[in-house]
């Protein structure tokens, strides 16, 4: 398997993640405090381009390489507590660094270098949750 | 040259390009070889080749399961060198209102990705720089964990499957998103 078509399409989205300004803090207080509908345009558009996307792809009946059919493997729902949870730490993260993951990493390499070190405290953050996960309500 | 390509985009990008190239991930990644567009895993990857410590969650094979994810990753990270060479966001438009709160809140210099006030090498051991820097980001690793996706997994690839876990998540996302926006942001800037 060649990496380099992902190494492309992640180019892809870190240009379109700079250059629509997904990666400002500020866009992201727009988006938190309602105050305009630049974020929400771009997820609501996202969301209705993949829906439409993944309709095609079964309808269809695409198949991959090894002869499964394409799509996601659905998440398991059991109380719901891991995503409302999870969720909500994540959101306030969000707001607190203005960044979601992408946009992370994207923000590193777009003139705010000490983004490394929220990705690193990001890492720490997974590795803590990877150690308490057997103690959580999932 | 750079002059010349800053002319080839109005900025910010409009939503209704952006949203539906974004968008476009999903089945291009899904053609390439069937994997699920988000970000956030590589978090877990990294973990499993750095520090997995005996721990269950990091004993995946993150080679072959994550090897396509950290090439996505890195090509986020070269895209967004490129671009902010290339064609730099310009001086951005803020809405009146958020303008009006920010100021409020102590800042004043709204220019750039971020405000320099905060995300810069000094502020990193100030109250605002290191819950701003170090605890988001560690809430941000944490949260997407826990939760199992971030924003590409549960709100953009989630919500299109017709998720329920995924609509959860981002209910979640928001509460946690307005918490720190009108809780924790004004204790902290000011």
């Amino acid at each position: 398997m060649t990496l380099l078509p992902y190494f492309l399409i992640g180019s892809a989205f870190g240009v379109i993640l700079v250059e629509a300004e997904v990666v400002s803090w500020f866009r992201i207080q727009e988006m938190f405090r309602f105050d305009a509908f630049h974020m929400y345009g771009i997820i609501g558009t996202a969301v209705l381009t993949a829906a439409i996307s993944l309709l095609t792809i079964k309808r269809l009946g695409v198949r991959g390489p090894d002869g499964e059919p394409l799509g996601f493997t659905p998440k398991v729902l059991g109380t719901g507590a891991r995503y409302l949870a999870g969720g909500t730490v994540f959101g306030l993260g969000w707001a607190l660094t203005g960044a979601c993951p992408g946009p992370l990493v994207a923000l590193v390499g777009a003139g705010t270098p000490v983004m490394l070190v929220a990705f690193l405290s990001a890492l720490g953050g997974t590795w803590t949750y990877g150690r308490l996960r057997p103690k959580l309500p999932h | 040259m750079e002059g010349t390509m800053s002319h080839l985009f109005t900025h910010p990008l409009p939503w209704y390009i952006a949203g539906p190239l974004i968008g476009l991930v999903v089945p291009a990644l899904l053609l390439l070889g069937n994997k699920p567009f988000g970000v956030a895993s590589n978090f877990r990857h990294l973990c499993a080749a750095l520090a997995p410590c005996g721990i269950e969650f990091f004993s995946h094979d993150w080679k072959r399961l994550g090897g396509w994810n950290l090439a996505f990753l890195l090509g986020i990270f070269a895209g967004a060198v490129v671009a902010s060479e290339v064609a730099p966001p310009l001086a951005l438009t803020l809405s009146p209102h958020t303008t009006a709160a920010l100021h409020q809140l102590g800042l004043h210099d709204l220019t750039g990705l971020t405000p320099h006030e905060v995300f810069a090498w000094a502020s990193l051991f100030t109250l605002k720089g290191f819950v701003s820097i170090v605890i988001g980001g560690f809430l941000v690793g944490f949260g997407t964990a826990y939760a199992g996706g971030c924003t590409s997994g549960h709100a953009i690839s989630g919500l299109a499957d017709l998720q329920p876990a995924s609509l959860l998540a981002v209910c979640g996302f928001f509460a946690g998103g307005l918490a720190g926006t009108y809780l924790i942001l004004p204790i902290v800037l000011r």
